[in-house]
């Protein structure tokens, strides 16, 4: 219960800051500052426990299938972080009050230090590790929001975004090591998994594990060779880099491999990755401090260097040196949290963080100052202050350790190069600020101590540094011992906390890097400067910006390569990978001659004979398609062989025991032509001269595709076909008259059992429709003089014969529509159909007598038809909800009409009667449109004596 | 039977691409409508070829999978409105590019 309250508090904060906006930055401020109070107070009740070695365990099902539980585990290590980051979260809340302006955004700010805040309490409560590497992830995407706080500045977008771009990708190597992890272990809980250390190392898998891991860890804690985000990450308000770049965020990295120490450790791959890691970014980082300008520069880089050496001591290969680790860890939040925090009010009070302007401000902040050079010397580790007693450790420990073998003697050496060098640079940070003259070039002069609240946080903090560097025992001696328990998975060796051990080679290190420090320091001192125009080449950010427009160049280079704006190109794509991709299969048979492949392809079933009309009609289908291929140049040659093709289609379906398709595909056909010749009167025909041909390599391209395509759906349905399946379609023979009350099964799944599916497919045709509609209106087209052929049109536009013949078959075809419509639940037909039918009727009208006199006499808004349409449909399927039936259910029965006889009526042909509205209204609609547009066009060229003439005499 | 039935579809759906991959538009909806035949006879085809029992309940007999007839009875519509909807787009490019080339423009 403790922990979930530990958990949730921060992210309750946030909301309640949110929501008491009105508030202000004062509300938001003394809510965020109670809820760290809080979360310290949660963490005080649960020590008693803690140091007693009970381990905290909570655990909640919620994905179980994925295996993400909502696990919360508080043992020793947990403990000393959540510690760390309530406590610095608390200090930093205290301070950020005095920093930022009192305005609206700072409300945000404390929302998302609180969010982080928690976000930082679920990594390191979390015991299972998906649910970890959420938290992980939240604290990326929230530190991106803090980075970039100050969204108008060009900088911390940059430094943001580069952030961001680091540590997410460092997630997914993460994430992708997790899974690994729990494959190995099978299990994501923490405990099962630290449970079989021993056995994870020798599994093949562990070293690439290990790697993605690593990369996770590394590029969270800044580590070579992923450090460079975090110099750039300084472009965020001081205290989210006091908070984040000391205690918190890029802890998390080292956090990380302090919690999996027991089931990562102990393989040669751990020690040289980790330790040579740690070594490089231990002397790289403490040499590029040293050649800063920006004191928050310094610091970033110090804090990389530091990182560098709690990554080096995990490395080591003594069990003392991960409890030097630990303790360097809670030493170096401490010590660099309030630097952060003396840096941001030197900037604050003098407008600059430039090393080369800031000198000589002792004389004018004497308190702050006293501060920051307490700070410094512990993080240069001087004797009696908590920094030199974990420098102390780690020196013992690079002479115990025993990796290198004949090169063991680098470590110590690199270490107290790095002291030397921690040494120069924390000595440039004191006296380049606070002495070498006098302060001459400063923004804000002259420059005076802050308020007094805003040094309260760094006093605390540099008051710790002395206290536990003068008793460590007293102070954090149960704390730390309890941390390396619970890190370990078992007692530590036995170590002694002390300010003197006595005169041994540590000691000497120390005081060898100290000296030597302090030489380097005054010697070099101005070289400093210069070194850094040099490293100018060196910055990050612009490699990275220049990484970014590279991609984008490429991303660009590539689009623009396959998307040339050519749509012949765009379908050739298509159509290759159609093929391609799942053709692969297909590719054994496609090189063997035809006879084998068809063997190699065909399943069980025998082969129907083939009888020679089926044949017949087949062959003349495809030698129809071949000929619309050839001809496609005549048009209406190639619009009739279309027309062939579909009226084929027809029979086949009539032959295959499709009759419901047979009828629907000759009534589509119709309809289909029609449109396709009015279309025509308008489009170019291709006798133009100044047309070119395709080239032949165009020709082949294609060529290729299209027999590609057709191969592969033969294939396809060829083999298919040869095989049994089960289908589905059972169920609904069974079903059809019980629970349809209709025999034309194709009928009843229409309207009954698929009938929401029919339902959207009438819906998608209104749009289409509407569409059509849409796209002709206010289109102006020149109707060509002449036909393709060069000679002047006919002038009988309205055949006399044709007229009066389909004026008499209008009544006889509707007739037949409704036919069909009424007998369609139990045999062939149905709303479809009917509709078909009928709309063939209609525009035989408009053929035959011209658009005006057909739509004075029907005087129908074929759009609010087909949207009528659509409303039947859905009330019908809506009625059934008032009979406590699910939407679109069927009822039927039987009724006896006179004369007529027994009929069997369902309330599905009445939603067969709104598809019936619908696809006739949508139908007219398209086809009486593009009349229309015929029409006044006609009218407004020399036909237009014709037209009204025949208008006239119609009437 | 078969063999010749998925010919066909082969057949068709290899002028269909063809006409697909050319650059006028009358002859891409004309592509466009025997692909659409091409695929309709495929869909059929996936509930087999059966011959002489059209899926309407009579007493004691077998029938046809009517799933596959559901299905391309909604394709046939869908696929009218689609060819009317492309063929109605080229008429408005030609309206609005003065050329019927697919992409508004002349292309060598």
């Amino acid at each position: 219960m403790l922990m979930i309250a530990l958990v949730a508090l921060p992210f309750a904060g946030a909301l309640i800051v949110q929501l008491c906006k009105r508030g202000g930055a004062t509300a938001a401020f003394a809510i965020a500052a109670a809820t760290a109070l809080a979360a310290l107070g949660v963490l005080a009740m649960a020590w008693p426990g803690i140091e007693d070695g009970t381990v905290f365990k909570w655990r909640h099902d919620w994905l179980a299938s994925i295996s993400l539980n909502l696990t919360l585990r508080l043992d020793g290590l947990a403990f000393t972080f959540a510690v760390l980051i309530a406590g610095i979260g608390l200090l930093v809340v205290i301070y950020a009050r005095y920093y930022l302006p009192r305005v609206a955004s700072t409300v945000r700010f404390f929302t998302l230090l609180l969010l982080f805040m928690g976000a930082m309490l679920g990594v390191v409560l979390s015991g299972n590790l998906l649910l970890m590497l959420v938290f992980w992830e939240m604290t990326s995407i929230v530190s991106f929001l803090l980075i970039g706080f100050w969204s108008y500045r060009s900088d911390a977008r940059k430094g943001a975004r580069m952030a961001l771009t680091v540590t997410g990708a460092g997630g997914l190597a993460l994430l992708a090591g997790v899974l690994l992890l729990g494959r190995i272990c099978g299990s994501l809980e923490l405990a099962d998994v630290l449970a079989q250390g021993g056995m994870v190392q020798r599994h093949p898998l562990y070293p690439l594990m290990l790697v993605l891991v690593l990369i996770g860890a590394f590029t969270k804690s800044a580590q070579f060779p992923f450090f460079f985000w975090l110099p750039h990450a300084m472009s965020a308000p001081t205290p989210v880099s006091a908070y984040l770049h000391s205690a918190t965020m890029v802890k998390a990295g080292v956090f990380l491999l302090a919690r999996l120490y027991p089931v990562l450790d102990g393989t040669p791959w751990w020690f040289y990755i980790v330790s040579l890691c740690g070594l490089v970014t231990l002397l790289g980082g403490a040499a590029m401090a040293l050649l800063q300008r920006d004191l928050k520069g310094l610091l970033a880089y110090s804090t990389i260097s530091h990182l560098g050496l709690i990554t080096l001591l995990f490395g080591l290969d003594t069990e003392l040196s991960t409890v030097a680790a630990l303790f360097h860890i809670i030493n170096h939040a401490v010590f660099k949290a309030s630097l952060f925090m003396a840096a941001g009010i030197i900037d604050h009070e003098t407008g600059t963080r430039d090393l080369t302007k800031l000198r000589g401000l002792w004389r004018y902040m004497p308190h702050t100052g006293a501060l920051a050079i307490v700070a410094s010397l512990s993080m240069a580790g001087v004797p009696l202050l908590n920094g030199f007693l974990s420098k102390e450790m780690f020196f013992g420990e690079t002479l115990a350790q025993d990796l290198f073998g004949y090169f063991n003697w680098i470590v110590p050496a690199a270490a107290t190069l790095a002291g030397a060098l921690s040494v120069a640079y924390s000595l440039r940070f004191i006296y380049g600020v606070f002495f070498d003259g006098k302060p001459d070039d400063l923004p804000n002069y002259p420059p005076h101590e802050p308020p007094r609240l805003m040094k309260v946080p760094v006093e605390i903090l540099v008051v710790i540094c002395l206290v536990v560097g003068l008793v460590p025992n007293i102070t954090v001696g149960a704390l730390l011992q309890i941390t390396a328990y619970a890190t370990l998975g078992k007692a530590p060796p036995e170590y002694s906390l002390s300010p003197w051990h006595g005169f041994n080679v540590p000691l000497m290190m120390s005081l060898i890097s100290l000296v030597a420090g302090t030489l380097l320091f005054y010697f070099r001192r101005e070289a400093f400067h210069r070194h850094h125009a040099t490293l100018a080449l060196l910055n990050a950010r612009d490699r990275f910006e220049d990484l970014m427009q590279a991609l984008g160049w490429a991303a660009r280079t590539l689009t623009a390569a396959l998307e040339n704006g050519s749509l012949q190109r765009y379908i050739a794509l298509l159509v290759a990978v159609m093929v391609l991709l799942p053709g692969w299969y297909l590719l054994g048979a496609g090189t063997m001659p035809l006879p084998d492949a068809m063997r190699a392809l065909s399943g069980p079933l025998p082969q129907a004979p083939l009888d020679p009309i089926t044949g017949a009609g087949l062959a003349i289908m495809a030698l129809g398609a071949i000929v619309v291929v050839a001809c496609r140049r005549q048009r209406v040659a190639a619009l009739s062989m279309l027309s062939m093709c579909g009226l084929l289609m027809a029979l086949l379906f009539a032959r295959f025991s499709a009759p419901d398709l047979a009828l629907t595909q000759v009534s589509v056909e119709v309809v289909t032509i029609l449109l396709l010749v009015l279309a025509l009167y308008f489009l170019p025909g291709d006798g133009d001269k100044a047309r070119q041909p395709s080239r032949p390599a165009r020709w082949l391209r294609d060529g290729v595709l299209a027999l590609a395509g057709g191969a592969f759906v033969s294939a396809a349905a060829f083999a298919v076909m040869t095989r049994p399946y089960d289908s589905i379609g059972d169920y609904f023979v069974r079903n059809s008259v019980s629970g349809g009350g209709g025999h034309n099964i194709v009928n009843v799944i229409l309207v009954d059992f698929r009938g929401f599916d029919t339902f959207g497919e009438i819906c998608v045709l209104l749009v289409a429709g509407l569409g059509v509609q849409a796209m002709l209106k206010g289109l102006r087209l020149t109707a060509p003089a002449f036909d393709p052929n060069g000679a002047p049109w006919a002038g009988q536009s309205h055949p006399l014969l044709l007229s009066i013949l389909a004026r008499l078959m209008l009544p006889l075809t509707v007739l037949v529509a409704v036919f069909i419509l009424l007998r369609g639940h139990n045999l062939p037909g149905g709303g479809f159909v009917a509709a078909l039918v009928t709309s063939i009727a209609l525009l035989m009208q408009y053929v035959a007598s011209g658009v005006l006199w057909t739509e004075s006499r029907i005087g129908v808004n074929y759009r609010v038809m087909a949207g009528a349409g659509i409303v039947v449909a859905g009330l019908t399927g809506l009625g059934s909800w008032f009979f406590g039936y699910p939407f679109l259910t069927t009822s039927f029965g039987h009724f006896h009409i006179p004369l007529i006889g027994e009929i069997e009526l369902a309330t599905a042909m009445i939603f067969d009667v709104g598809v019936y509205m619908t696809v006739v209204g949508t139908t007219l609609l398209i086809v009486s449109h593009l009349g229309v547009r015929d029409k006044r066009i006609l009218a407004s060229t020399h036909e237009q004596a014709h037209a009204s003439a025949q208008t006239k005499g119609g009437r | 039977m078969e063999a010749a039935f998925t010919l066909t579809i082969g057949v068709l759906t290899a002028c269909g691409l063809f006409l697909l991959l050319r650059a006028r538009t009358f002859t891409v909806v004309l592509g466009l409508t025997l692909l659409s035949y091409a695929v309709t006879l495929f869909l059929l085809s996936m509930g087999r070829l059966v011959t002489g029992r059209p899926p309407v309940i009579v007493e004691g007999a077998q029938y046809a999978d009517p799933v596959p007839q559901a299905l391309v009875l909604t394709a046939i519509v869908i696929s009218f409105a689609m060819t009317a909807f492309a063929i109605v787009l080229s008429l408005r490019s030609l309206g609005l590019s003065g050329t019927d080339h697919v992409d508004g423009v002349e292309r060598p």
